[in-house]
């Protein structure tokens, strides 16, 4: 797909929500918001009402609740945010993770076949992939805000460079999730 | 002279089900709060050998006397297949009739039922009881689910409330209309863990209460668990001791398993408040007894109970809140009432448990609550609730590809493009499955949605876009559009397992009628009780000498009435009969109202004069 260039464009999470798109959001600000729109829009407000108003609650609900989803974590939202900016995610692995994950999976397999020895390392490795996740996550926050101020100078740059921290994070996020499955606990 | 209460437009009550296991009952908002209307009403369903359909504690009497002609805990059997429940055919004397491929069919007698009639059935004795407890028909209804329910058990519900004559305007989870119950008061805030241990369903969801909304942030359960499967592991050591005492097998006679399932659930429930109770079974001029302590008890027990605690870790985990946060743990279900359960709920919970309402109506009271809410009688709660499972499509390998997670907030929605894979394709059969597992084997199949009458082009290159939305009842809808023409595109639905639209409106046709019918039948009926008491009365207010001093107008007028009236008593096969009779009896009390006067003032005189004598 395409990236949609410099035109305005629409982003309808954000939109239910009237908000102006931004990668940073206010988090208490989201929910009450969340909770006022619900209650004025939630089916449970039309049961008596007309089938085509029934129907337009059950969509601005179904919207609502998808879009609080995606916002509400930091970085399904700029999951989102990109997409909708044209920018897709890539599944391959950073390349500077490459060598670790091949050792990583030796001892996964290890492990799986009923060797012991490999846990600690692969606790370690867990610890370690946590800690990058984590710092992952600050410079996402800080990134995201830099861009929210910045944008209409230099959008491209800063896109560019979160886009690179998701899909690293995102590759992190699967490792650590196989770690899991191996280690329960 | 009489006073009539204007109750402002009299608009029919939406009334709260909750559709049990082991029991159900209905309940009606009032300004007051939610009130059980009737009492509990066994979900048993019995077929009189005169081919009578009855419910409720007479059918649960037939249950003893005519096993092989009556149903109960078809509530586990609600949106299922017949490979689904082989195990439940092991212990639950389900007859199931021939022909039961795609949905089950129950024999009782001469007659099958789907399991969804069977509820019906129930449902429909709720409703009758709530007329007449109320004096209004009752067309809608909220009805409670398992939060565990899949899509085909909830559609299952919704079906069953339609061929009972009831428009089913919401189903709510059974923890949800629990926890709405308890937090009446606006005030309360914070977290609370409904754990609802039924008769045949564990749920456990931890929701957010805040300024009246009450949001569920995570729900687990089994829905194959429950009370009923302690009876079952109490059923097979009685049966074993039997068989060794007396030497001969009686598990195949279902009257005396009947017998001893009643005695086994009576020492159960007793167990919950005495350290040791018997189990006692008198057949074909045998007896059997034996003693079960606590102790044993807790031990046949726990293997049931660790089972929900699993669930319940689980749940505090998908929620993202720690055991410490948690300020309130709501108990719900019969099944609650064991000491071990409340025990093990405590100690998970590192708090004690509410048990102040009565955990076999709770439910049923918050689903009036939930009727409240829709009616807008109730206007300061709201109740966002989640999706129990994750909704997948089956992609290349038999892999599932989620579209909506679990613990989604309902109405939840996704959208997915589709294209063909082979020149002029003209359709792409959409397979949907429920579950968390990621092979579609081990997923719950919903449906297939074929999208048919795609316009001919080269693989690839159609577009169709597809809607995949979950209401607030968490059932599936689907719809498609073609992106090139922006045309709707159709859809065509094959359910997996339970009845399709034409089957359920079918089964509507065969009973709704009937219920109409028995409504103003008895409307009628009480109409015309009604009538027989002012024709009495005015028959022998005409010997009174009051009568003879009025007018001949008033006479005539009275006269006028009593034949009037006695025309329409005999009208029937119109719907709005009994409104003719009453409107007769209106004009007849009118009539008769100086005559009653006079009556009324000659009977305080004469008393006046007696008290002179007297004094």
């Amino acid at each position: 797909m395409a990236a949609h260039g410099a035109a305005p464009h629409k982003m309808i999470f954000y939109e239910a929500f009237g908000l102006e798109p931004a990668l940073a959001i206010d988090p208490e600000e989201l929910k009450s918001r969340f909770y006022e729109r619900s209650r004025q829009w939630h089916p449970d407000k039309f049961s008596r009402a007309s089938v085509a108003e029934q129907q337009k609650a059950l969509e601005m609900t179904a919207v609502l609740n998808d879009a609080f989803r995606t916002l509400r974590d930091p970085v399904s939202r700029a999951e989102y945010f990109l997409k909708e900016k044209g920018f897709e995610l890539s599944k391959e692995a950073p390349p500077e993770l490459l060598e670790e994950v091949f050792e990583l999976n030796m001892a996964l397999e290890e492990m799986k076949e009923g060797d012991e020895s490999a846990r600690p390392q692969l606790i370690e490795a867990r610890d370690r992939f946590i800690a990058m996740r984590d710092s992952i996550d600050a410079a996402l926050a800080e990134a995201g805000a830099r861009y929210d101020d910045e944008h209409g100078l230099k959008s491209v740059p800063p896109l560019d460079e979160i886009r690179g921290m998701l899909n690293r994070r995102r590759y992190i996020r699967n490792l650590i999730r196989d770690v899991e499955h191996v280690l329960p606990n | 002279m009489s006073f009539q209460i204007d109750f402002g437009n009299e608009k029919s009550p939406i009334v709260g089900i909750d559709l049990g296991t082991t029991n159900s009952l209905v309940a009606v908002m009032e300004l007051t709060g939610p009130r059980i209307l009737s009492g509990i009403v066994p979900s048993v369903v019995s077929v009189t050998e005169t081919g009578e359909v009855i419910a409720g504690a007479d059918a649960r009497e037939m249950l003893l006397t005519h096993p092989e002609r009556t149903v109960y805990s078809v509530k586990r059997l609600m949106g299922r297949g017949v490979e689904d429940i082989q195990e439940e055919l092991k212990l639950f004397p389900f007859h199931i009739a021939e022909g039961s491929e795609s949905t089950i069919k129950l024999k009782l007698g001469e007659k099958t039922f789907t399991p969804p009639e069977v509820s019906a059935h129930i449902l429909r004795k709720l409703k009758l009881d709530a007329e007449a407890e109320l004096g209004v028909q009752i067309t809608q209804a909220v009805i409670t689910v398992p939060a565990y329910f899949n899509d085909a058990q909830r559609q299952a519900t919704k079906d069953a409330g339609r061929i009972a004559g009831l428009e089913v305007l919401r189903l709510v989870n059974e923890p949800t209309a629990a926890a709405l119950a308890y937090g009446l008061d606006k005030r309360k805030e914070g977290l609370v863990a409904v754990y609802d241990f039924g008769g045949g369903t564990f749920d456990i969801s931890i929701l957010r209460l805040h300024d009246g909304i009450f949001e569920v942030l995570a729900t687990n359960g089994d829905t194959h668990l429950g009370g009923d499967d302690i009876d079952n592991l109490m059923l097979r050591i009685a049966l074993e001791d039997i068989a060794s005492e007396w030497g001969f097998d009686v598990s195949t006679k279902s009257d005396a398993v009947q017998l001893l399932r009643r005695a086994v659930i009576s020492a159960k429930e007793q167990l919950s408040f005495v350290p040791s109770a018997t189990i006692d079974l008198a057949y074909d001029g045998k007896t059997y007894q034996r003693e079960i302590t606590r102790e044993l008890f807790d031990k046949l027990v726990a293997p049931v109970v660790e089972r929900t605690l699993g669930p319940c870790r689980d749940c505090i985990k998908d929620a993202k809140v720690s055991v410490g946060e948690i300020n309130e743990v709501v108990m719900v279900g019969g099944s609650t009432r064991i000491p071990l359960v409340r025990g093990a709920v405590e100690a998970l919970f590192r708090k004690r448990p509410h048990t102040e309402l009565n955990p076999d109506e709770v439910v049923a009271l918050g689903a009036a609550v939930q009727a409240g809410i829709l009616s807008g009688d109730v206007e300061d709660k709201l109740l966002l609730d989640v999706t129990p499972l994750s909704l997948g499509i089956e992609t290349m390998g038999g892999l599932v590809s989620k579209l909506i997670h679990r613990n989604s907030t309902i109405p939840a929605s996704a959208t997915e493009q589709f294209t063909t894979a082979v020149d002029g394709q003209r359709n792409v059969l959409i397979h949907v499955v429920q579950g968390e597992r990621e092979l579609v084997k081990d997923c719950r199949s919903l449906a297939r949605f074929d999208l048919k009458d795609i316009a001919p082009m080269p693989a690839g290159f159609a577009r169709i876009e597809v809607r995949f939305l979950i209401d607030a009842n968490g059932i599936l809808s689907v719809t498609a559009r073609d992106q090139r023409s922006g045309k709707e595109q159709s859809v065509e639905i094959k359910p997996s397992y339970g009845l399709t639209d034409e089957q359920v409106e079918a089964m509507i046709l065969e009973s709704f009628d009937k219920a109409e019918e028995d409504f103003s039948e008895r409307q009628l009926r009480e109409a015309r009780v009604e009538a027989d008491a002012i024709l009495a009365a005015t028959e022998k207010a005409k010997q009174n000498d009051a009568y003879f001093e009025l007018t001949d107008e008033e006479r005539a007028a009275i006269e006028r009435g009593v034949n009037e009236l006695l025309v329409v008593y005999h009208v029937s096969g119109t719907r709005d009969a009994h409104l003719l009779v009453r409107a007769k009896i209106d004009q007849l009390n009118e009539a008769t109202q100086t005559l009653a006067e006079n009556m009324m003032n000659t009977a305080v005189r004469g008393a006046l004069k007696g008290t002179n004598v007297n004094g």
